[in-house]
């Protein structure tokens, strides 16, 4: 649950080496464009679409004799969750790489991604 | 006078019910606590509730803290009183806000942790080098809250009225039970801070989604189905209304309603997290993620919302008659009053407790938010500049409850529709700290002073605007929320318009002060900051380690 983010906390430096950790260090690699387009197509989608009443303010069709507006807005509860949780996989997936990436060794000892244990006791 | 006769079942179960959540609210204080933190000594433990809180604790808080007492009255009132545009509204609302804060808060959130911001003003003190942008953005938060904490006071009046407490004869028996529960509201936040709503939370959400589903089943079965139930609302909305001349309602919305109804449902959904209570249930949970699988997940509140919604109708096609204490019709009774009406009492005491106990969560972690405010975005900021995390958490204890305190005064002493109107000014307000906050997350390139210009002409613009508009019945100033563009005949939602006049203002302020060279203040912030996670280390942390290996230092292993 609470790594999520699919990477464990742990520490690739090897003990006794002194760590170079600066606010600059990066904690990612480079992005993938695709995916946050991708994602950012779908929030735009979530977030336009629901605002143009245009598209849905009339009586007809019913469904269990409640006019248009009102089930499909309420249809669109359901269907802003589906592209919300879509934009999630994609941006999460990227995420996880691109710290992977950093981990792995970046340009100069980014090795640093994770706080580790040496950092003192923080909630975990 | 209208003396209603109380009704024991259904009082006594929400009274036992409060009872429960009262306990939990104190037992709160133990909750999830490290063993090295004794009686959460920091606004971190006690304003954050430790920043621990995983995504299914974080999904009832915010639930919790966004869907209140308030919105289950008014919401309902509003679609009995005058239909879509006004009520379900909420629908759209509450449908683009988690796209919204699935792109913004994790940013906020990944910066908070790394710096330990505990308030947007924090944020926005630390981006812009601002200490004024930043008492900007607290005052506003503050003044923006406080009515909305008395309105949370008017979700429970509405409840113990139908309940049949408090005739009018006495105006301190009338409020007595109301200041009762929120003298216990106030001790549990002070001892237990952020933990207990976000308890309590579970229990309301529980008895809210509860009370929501068997009414949505069963009430329409009761009424001959949906085909009747909009039938009669059809019926009530179309009828004209002599006063004005015009239908009583909207329902369902023509193309001279459009603007309103998207610009309505737009702003209220941007303007919600610049809320402080908003932002303190983000910042309290645990990860970067949380807050983004939570803009998956909470959803299921804005269906919950909608049904409810629908019930402002059930009530029309029910007859319901919301009469307050003193004889008037009052719509906020509608929803109380329909589960009294068509329902068992005891059945009927659960959903009532659901909506008074829908009022204890928000109100409390309002009060601790404006607190955290006050505490580090004023008392820190231009009082006492060395304050330590100790010192933090006792003044936002104290300022906890000077906030409740005033909520209460507010309700009592002053007319219901005060609260309303400053809650509709408040909405109006805080959206005017969004390009402070928002583009602050993303780009450094508006000027701080520009940006506070921006907020100033937009505040002064929304209320200017607000007050003109007049009540077509009653004459009364504040009449709604909505407006024509000064110019068009293009009808917005205030806070909107006002907005982009922020925005434009805020923008050309920046580019002149830019060309006239003025200094732009320290940035204390890096790139990496917006996309710390919580593994990732915090800048105190990295500070120290940095210290150890500067050369000539002490090793760093020691």
């Amino acid at each position: 649950m609470s790594h999520a983010d699919g990477y464990s906390p742990k520490d690739p430096t090897s003990p006794g080496e002194p760590r170079r950790l600066t606010r600059d260090t990066p904690i990612r690699g480079p992005a993938r464009p695709a995916p946050y387009l991708g994602a950012g197509i779908l929030l735009a989608a979530a977030i336009l679409i629901p605002l143009l009443p245009q598209l849905y303010s009339f009586d007809a069709p019913r469904l269990g004799g409640m006019p248009f507006f009102y089930w499909y807005q309420l249809l669109w509860v359901p269907i802003s969750a589906i592209l919300t949780s879509s934009a999630y996989w994609l941006v999460t997936r990227e995420d996880r790489r691109r710290r992977a990436e950093a981990r792995a060794g970046g340009p100069p000892r980014a090795g640093t991604g994770s706080a580790g244990s040496g950092f003192g006791g923080d909630r975990p | 006078m209208n003396a209603r006769d109380i009704n024991w079942t259904a009082l006594i179960i929400v009274v036992l019910l409060f009872v429960v959540v009262a306990v939990m609210g104190f037992l709160a204080a133990k909750w999830r606590r490290s063993a090295e933190v004794e009686g959460l000594h920091s606004l971190d433990e006690w304003g954050l509730g430790g920043r621990g809180f995983g995504t299914w604790i974080t999904w009832f808080l915010l639930g919790g803290d966004l869907y209140t007492a308030y919105t289950f009255v008014a919401v309902p009132a509003a679609m009995w009183a005058t239909g879509a545009v006004s009520g379900f509204f909420a629908v759209p609302y509450t449908i683009v806000l988690y796209p919204i804060i699935f792109i913004i808060m994790s940013r906020l959130w990944s910066v908070s942790h790394r710096h330990g911001y505990v308030t947007s003003a924090d944020f926005v003190g630390g981006r812009y080098g601002s200490r004024w942008l930043s008492l900007a953005v607290a005052v506003t938060g503050i003044v923006a809250t406080m009515p909305y904490i008395a309105l949370q006071l008017v979700g429970i009046k509405a409840v113990l009225t139908v309940l049949g407490l408090g005739s009018s004869g006495n105006v301190l028996l009338t409020d007595l039970p109301l200041i009762l529960a929120f003298v216990v509201l106030a001790a549990y936040t002070y001892t237990s801070g952020l933990r207990a709503p976000a308890m309590i939370a579970v229990v309301k959400d529980l008895l809210i989604y509860l009370a929501v589903i068997v009414a949505v089943i069963y009430l329409p079965i009761k009424f001959g189905g949906w085909d009747s139930i909009f039938g009669a609302a059809q019926t009530k909305l179309g009828t004209v209304n002599p006063a004005t001349g015009k239908p009583a309602g909207v329902f369902v919305p023509g193309e001279a309603n459009y603007s309103a109804y998207w610009s309505l449902a737009l702003g209220s959904a941007m303007a919600l997290f610049m809320y402080p209570h908003s932002v303190t249930a983000v910042l309290a949970s645990k990860a970067r993620n949380t807050i983004r699988r939570n803009a998956a997940i909470l959803p299921l509140y804005s269906l919950m919302l909608g049904f409810l919604a629908l019930l402002g109708f059930v009530a029309i096609k029910a007859g319901t008659r919301p009469i307050d204490l003193d004889g008037s019709v009052n719509p906020q009774l509608v929803v109380p009053q329909l589960f009294l009406d068509h329902f068992p009492a005891w059945f009927a005491g659960i959903a009532l407790a659901a909506i008074a106990i829908g009022a204890l969560v928000p109100a409390a972690i309002m009060s601790i938010a404006a607190a955290n405010m006050f505490t580090r975005n004023i008392y820190r900021d231009f009082i006492r500049p060395d304050v330590d995390p100790k010192t933090e958490a006792k003044v936002s204890k104290i300022v906890s409850l000077v906030v409740k305190v005033g909520a209460l005064v507010f309700v009592i002493a002053m007319d219901q529709s005060a609260a309303i109107n400053m809650q509709l000014l408040g909405g109006i307000w805080i959206l005017q700290t969004f390009p402070a906050v928002v583009a602050g997350l993303y780009t450094r390139w508006f000027d701080r002073w520009a940006l506070l210009a921006g907020w100033a002409v937009g505040i002064t613009f929304g209320t200017v605007s607000a007050y003109n508009v007049v009540n077509p019945v009653t004459k009364a100033h504040f009449g709604g929320s909505v407006a024509p563009i000064p110019g068009t005949d293009f009808s917005v939602y205030i806070a909107v318009s006002a907005f982009v006049l922020n925005l434009v203002v805020a923008a050309l302020l920046t580019l002149i002060l830019r060309a006239l060279k003025v200094r732009a203040g320290v940035d204390l912030t890096r790139p990496t900051d917006y996309a710390a996670d919580e593994t990732d280390p915090k800048v105190v942390q990295i500070d120290k380690t940095r210290h150890f290996t500067q050369p000539g230092g002490p090793s760093p292993v020691a």
